[in-house]
């Protein structure tokens, strides 16, 4: 029977080609706006570490030194003292420390000019923390941590422009004054967003395109990135004005971010006892003062406290899906004409016995070959569209594809969306009567 | 006359009607919002720095490693001034579009809170003449008036603010002499610029897109490597390119940040960037919103036509004209169209609420819905022409034939 409806659906289809052309572009446009917009969300999203997420978290202190009028969550990252006391104390599975500043790299052995390059001074534990992997050797030693050796990791992208690829373990890049040895290369890494850097979402207004930038090139202990860079460090925030005297081990401002690996809810229970103890106790030391509200967010409440999908990406995926909703209604209306012209034929199946199940079910096979043809022309309108999007300059052009799921995706929602418009119409369909169409003829 | 047949085809028809009117109310909705979107990153991205932004370019150098700051300074500026074509440079510690260097807070009172956040340009002497800064009223700072730095400020001295944030710090009164405070940090208004955008214009509100101060400084060692000059517009890529190699020899292990060091023209354009693709994109969908609801109309008035051939034959053969038949599927059109609109004024409302309350934008004006229906009832209009014409077309005699 579905053989027979599907022969009968063909027919339907070609006999009024310009009304199929117009409802196949119609559910295509629809389903080709759509469907670039939620690819670029489902790109945007995601779980930056499917695997290991729910065991990391991001604890937030409240360090002002007076009390402040309008806040009511603590600041985004910590000040030096509070962030390496925390880590120090070593109450969690791992722990890694986080700022980033630009610096001078240079490979003195090598011709490619000196470049500004953004290093990230962490801790020994943030590789296997963040399943970072290694093309060639490793990370450091926690004593290489403490003992601000001279060593640093580098990305697979920087080891290929300054070594041409090759093992560069052993060899000395120059950054700002200091000469370090690589003692790891990482394979080629890409989180998205750039989630142990996420910070300060609050304040970009939805402009949050920057999260999905690239890790840093260069990694190197956070006590030697101290040591060789201090004057290139900011602060992410003061309660005074920045003194640059001062220096940022001892300012009250709050530019370090900490990271810790929990593996299960009663540690979690037990870190979160031991974050609010310690603000407790330094309020009583005196050098909080607004200090009691602590939070321990995880990852993926971290990300979205930080709203990261930019506002422009969910305002697009908005207006495709209203847009979507359009044509569909003019799919259904396109539909319901088609159906209806062609209404002694259902009057003559009816009079020779058909049920008006039989009717509906026909016509609901029409929609569904409408929709695969709707899928497959919106296919290539959302490639059309995705190669529009990576032409943009964005931090994240590049992370805007088409993968199977999504392909796979698009068919189906464009089946369900057809089907979907083809409902009420069919409905109409097998309510036809039998004995006045074929009066009519 | 007319409203007879109208209120049949209603009735006859009421399941494609129906989905008619709510493909156009969405259609509206959507129509509406995104044209004042639209219209309202098209203003950001015109609004005016008051600059000659295709003969100003930034140049931006760092890592200049130990050293005396004064000395690379003067240096530099010594090697961009010799480059044929380079009309005027100074030090300048941001241009407009360029990253914003001191964003901060400032107070009417020695021990006040913050009344607004601006952002000061810090500049050597040469760099108001380079960036051709005009006063309003007040004077422009004399060389006396160029006064150390003090870590990433000056200690206190004489600034120009801007005419819209003098206007918003002190609205009843002239500015001229006027002082406000960074901490401790006084400073006195001696004149007015007319505007100089922030670095990063919109970033903090539409309000605040001029909301600048000029502070005239001698740079020396705590402003190092960022500097503004004047070419003549059409030379900009040659003097630049030629800055590149001057620097290089002047101070060769300095690194060049090509992606800052540009005209401003060229900068806005990358700042802007975000909002021209929303903009393109929000383009797109309306053009596609427009065809697909073009499809509708046409194809249903296409098929009503063809429905009632006979219809139209009977009412011809009782003396209907042409234009009786082609007014009365125009008139048809009309009232479908303005019920979509009328349910469409809701949604369109609805979706400006939403949009609102997530995005502190403000809600949509009236205009933009009288924009919006006009737009669809013209497009209802042209959709409807060629079925209608057909319609007229059908002779009397089509009464007695069948289908």
């Amino acid at each position: 029977m579905f053989g027979y409806y599907l022969e009968l659906a063909l027919k339907g289809l070609a006999r009024n080609k310009i009304l199929t052309t117009l409802m196949v572009l119609s559910i295509a446009m629809g389903i080709g706006t759509s469907m670039t917009t939620l690819t670029i969300m489902h790109a945007l999203a995601g779980d930056p570490l499917p695997s290991r997420s729910a065991y990391l978290y991001y604890p937030q202190l409240d360090p002002f030194p007076t009390v402040a009028a309008d806040h009511t969550e603590p600041p985004d990252v910590m000040d030096y003292r509070s962030a390496v006391d925390l880590w120090e104390a070593g109450r969690a599975d791992r722990q890694a420390l986080i700022a980033s500043s630009p610096i001078k790299v240079r490979a003195p052995d090598t011709k490619v000019p000196a470049a500004m390059l953004s290093m990230l001074s962490t801790t020994s534990d943030f590789f296997p923390m963040f399943k970072v992997s290694f093309k060639f050797g490793g990370a450091w030693t926690p004593e290489e941590d403490r003992s601000r050796a001279r060593v640093v990791v580098i990305s697979s992208s920087l080891n290929e422009l300054l070594f041409g690829g090759a093992n560069s373990v052993g060899r000395i890049i120059r950054a700002r004054d200091a000469d370090l040895r690589i003692v790891g290369v990482l394979e080629p890494w890409r989180p998205v967003p750039l989630f142990y850097e996420v910070m300060g979402g609050g304040f970009l207004r939805g402009n949050t395109a920057d999260f999905y930038g690239r890790p840093e090139d260069i990694l190197a202990p956070f006590s030697t990135g101290l040591d060789i860079n201090a004057p290139a460090f900011s602060p992410f925030m003061c309660w005074q004005p920045h003194d640059e005297a001062v220096s940022m081990m001892k300012s009250s401002c709050v530019w370090v971010g900490l990271w810790v690996e929990l593996g299960d809810s009663a540690k979690v229970r037990s870190y979160r006892e031991f974050l609010d103890g310690y603000a407790k106790q330094q309020v009583a030391l005196g050098r909080f003062v607004a200090g009691k509200s602590t939070r321990l967010r995880s990852l993926m409440e971290w990300l979205d406290y930080n709203g990261v999908v930019p506002s422009d990406v969910r305002l697009q995926t908005w207006v495709a899906f209203s847009f979507l909703g359009m044509c569909l209604l003019n799919a259904a209306g396109l539909l319901l004409a088609s159906f209806l012209r062609r209404g002694y034929e259902i009057g003559t199946r009816r009079a020779l016995g058909a049920t008006t199940g039989d009717v509906f079910f026909q016509h609901m096979v029409e929609a569904g070959l409408l929709g695969v043809l709707g899928g497959i022309a919106g296919m290539m309108l959302t490639l059309l569209g995705l190669y529009l999007m990576r032409l943009q300059p964005t931090p994240y052009a590049d992370l805007i594809r088409l993968d199977l799921g999504m392909s796979l995706t698009i068919i189906a929602l464009s089946m369900v969306s057809a089907l979907l418009a083809g409902v009420l119409p069919a409905i109409r369909a097998c309510r036809v009567a039998p004995s006045l169409q074929l009066k009519a003829l | 006359m007319l409203l007879q047949p109208l209120v049949i085809a209603w009735r006859r028809h009421r399941l494609a009607t129906l989905l008619l009117v709510l493909e156009i109310a969405i259609a509206y909705g959507v129509l509406c919002n995104a044209c004042y979107l639209v219209a309202g990153r098209l203003a950001t991205i015109r609004s005016q720095s008051g600059l000659d932004e295709s003969s100003l370019a930034a140049v931006q150098l760092s890592g200049s490693g130990a050293g005396s700051g004064a000395a690379i300074n003067a240096a530099v500026l010594a090697g961009i001034r010799s480059i044929p074509g380079v009309q005027e440079a100074g030090v300048l510690n941001t241009v407009p579009f360029g990253m914003q260097k001191a964003a901060v807070e400032i107070a009417r009172q020695p021990e006040g809170g913050a009344a607004a956040k601006a952002d000061f340009y810090i500049g050597g002497e040469g760099s108001i003449e380079a960036l051709g800064l005009r006063v309003i009223s007040g004077r422009l700072p004399a060389t006396d008036d160029y006064l150390p730095l003090a870590g990433s400020l000056p200690a206190d001295g004489l600034v120009l603010v801007t005419k819209s944030l003098s206007d918003y710090l002190w609205p009843q009164s002239t500015p001229l002499g006027k002082e406000f405070w960074v901490d401790k940090r006084r400073f006195r208004v001696i004149g007015i610029l007319e505007r100089l955008p922030i670095a990063r214009p919109g970033s903090r509100g539409n309000s605040s897109i001029n909301w600048s101060i000029f502070a005239p400084v001698k740079p020396g060692d705590a402003l190092v490597g960022s500097y503004v000059l004047r070419a003549s517009e059409g030379d900009m890529q040659r003097v630049l390119s030629n800055v590149e190699k001057v620097v290089a020899t002047i101070v060769p292990d300095i690194v060049f940040d090509r992606a800052q060091s540009q005209t401003i023209e060229t900068l806005r354009k990358a700042y802007f960037q975000r909002d021209i693709s929303l903009i393109a994109l929000l383009a797109g969908v309306v053009m596609a919103l427009l065809l697909v609801a073009a499809f509708g109309i046409g194809g249903l008035a296409s098929f009503w036509v063809e429905q009632r051939r006979r219809h139209i034959g009977i009412r011809r053969a009782l003396g209907a004209t042409r234009r009786d038949i082609r007014h009365q599927f125009q008139a048809e059109n009309f009232s479908i169209v303005t019920a979509g609109i009328a349910v469409g004024v809701v949604i369109a409302i609805g979706l400006s609420l939403i949009y609102t309350r997530y995005y502190a934008a403000p809600t949509l004006p009236l205009s933009y819905l009288l924009i919006g229906g006009l737009s669809l009832w013209l497009l209802g209009q042209v959709a409807v022409l060629g079925p209608a014409i057909r319609a007229a077309a059908v002779e009397p005699v089509a009464a007695i034939r069948f289908g």
